[in-house]
């Protein structure tokens, strides 16, 4: 929500995703912190916090806050083991990296009147097209131009291969789009449909229909609850699927 | 101011419809969450070991209803 010209209040979900300068002033330069900048640094920081502090005491029964890094980081290491075999482990802070980021940022979104850095393609865009480019520089470096080779199946009939071939170099292509669109749209989505509801509640509220507004506050609560799962769910799509595009260059005969 | 009008129109409607996407993506998860809970209930044992690709099958097919909802997006605040 935000206040319209004449004082009036005027619903608009899609203001909170506004990047403006965190110290004032209207000029957004290259180096200029926003509060989109502000959440990042929070996040990174978050991060700090529970994997460089929380496993600070190196317990051989874990504290509670020891055990939830130790439990994110045997989950994304098994995943890349399962997904990339035993040399994929190499991988594996990269990975890890990535989605930590994605996680905090989306969880720390979801906090009410912060910002949720994820929404924007900006950022998602950045990630996803820095796998694209590793998939493409190690697929060359390991395998030479043979790299190429997989848009070409030789499985299928003779005739269909060209057809096929097109399909195929498409649908690489189209990786990074995609692979960026998910994340940043699934959050945005979320947090505009929220937004949305948030709104109807004051508006019934303003005109004077109380017990009403009981109805969008309660599909609020269900959807923030929902939020809170894609957010999670997200951030492991955004990982597996990096480890899948990864194989391609690391396993390409798979 | 005709045309401006009609292309206002055109642009409000073309987002609309842009939104049916969403059906689209909507019968496509029911799909894939659908199999496989019958395919867990029909051998649990294996279950466990197929909700990566569950996931993954959920993520491919919401993919499509998220560039209906980019489009949508384009339409409203880009063209």
């Amino acid at each position: 929500m935000a206040a319209g010209p004449d004082g009036e209040v005027v619903i608009d979900p899609m203001h909170q995703f506004e990047i403006k300068p965190f110290f004032g002033g209207d000029e957004l330069g290259l180096l200029t912190f926003t509060n989109s900048t502000l959440w990042m640094v929070l996040t990174v920081l978050a991060i700090c916090a529970l994997l460089v502090l929380g496993t600070r005491g190196r317990n051989i029964v874990p504290t509670r806050i020891q055990s939830v890094a130790e439990i994110l980081y045997g989950f994304i290491r098994q995943m890349c083991v399962d997904v990339l075999g035993e040399e994929g482990v190499r991988f594996f802070p990269y990975i890890f990296t990535i989605f930590m980021f994605i996680l905090f940022s989306n969880l720390l979104g979801m906090i009410p009147y912060s910002f949720t850095t994820t929404s924007h393609v900006a950022v998602t865009g950045v990630l996803a097209v820095a796998v694209f480019l590793i998939v493409v520089i190690l697929g060359v470096m390991r395998n030479g131009l043979s790299f190429f080779g997989m848009f070409w199946v030789s499985s299928a009939p003779a005739a269909l291969r060209p057809a096929l071939a097109m399909i195929e170099i498409i649908s690489f292509f189209v990786r990074p789009l995609s692979h960026s669109i998910r994340l940043a749209g699934n959050m945005m989505a979320g947090h505009a449909v929220l937004k949305v509801f948030a709104g109807l509640t004051a508006m019934i509220v303003s005109a004077g229909l109380l017990p009403l507004a009981i109805l969008p506050l309660v599909a609020m609560v269900g959807l923030t609850a929902l939020e809170l799962l894609v957010a999670v769910v997200q951030a492991y799509i955004f990982a597996i699927l990096t480890c899948i595009y990864l194989n391609d260059a690391v396993n390409p005969h798979h | 101011m005709e045309t401006e009008a009609a292309a206002l129109l055109g642009k409000y409607i073309g987002a609309g419809l842009a939104c049916t996407a969403m059906g689209g993506a909507g019968v496509g998860v029911g799909h894939v969450v659908g199999n496989y809970l019958a395919g867990a209930l029909r051998n649990p044992a294996a279950a466990q070991g197929q909700t990566a690709t569950m996931f993954l099958g959920i993520a491919f097919a919401e993919a499509l209803g998220i560039f209906g909802f980019l489009i949508a997006l384009l339409l409203m605040f880009a063209v």
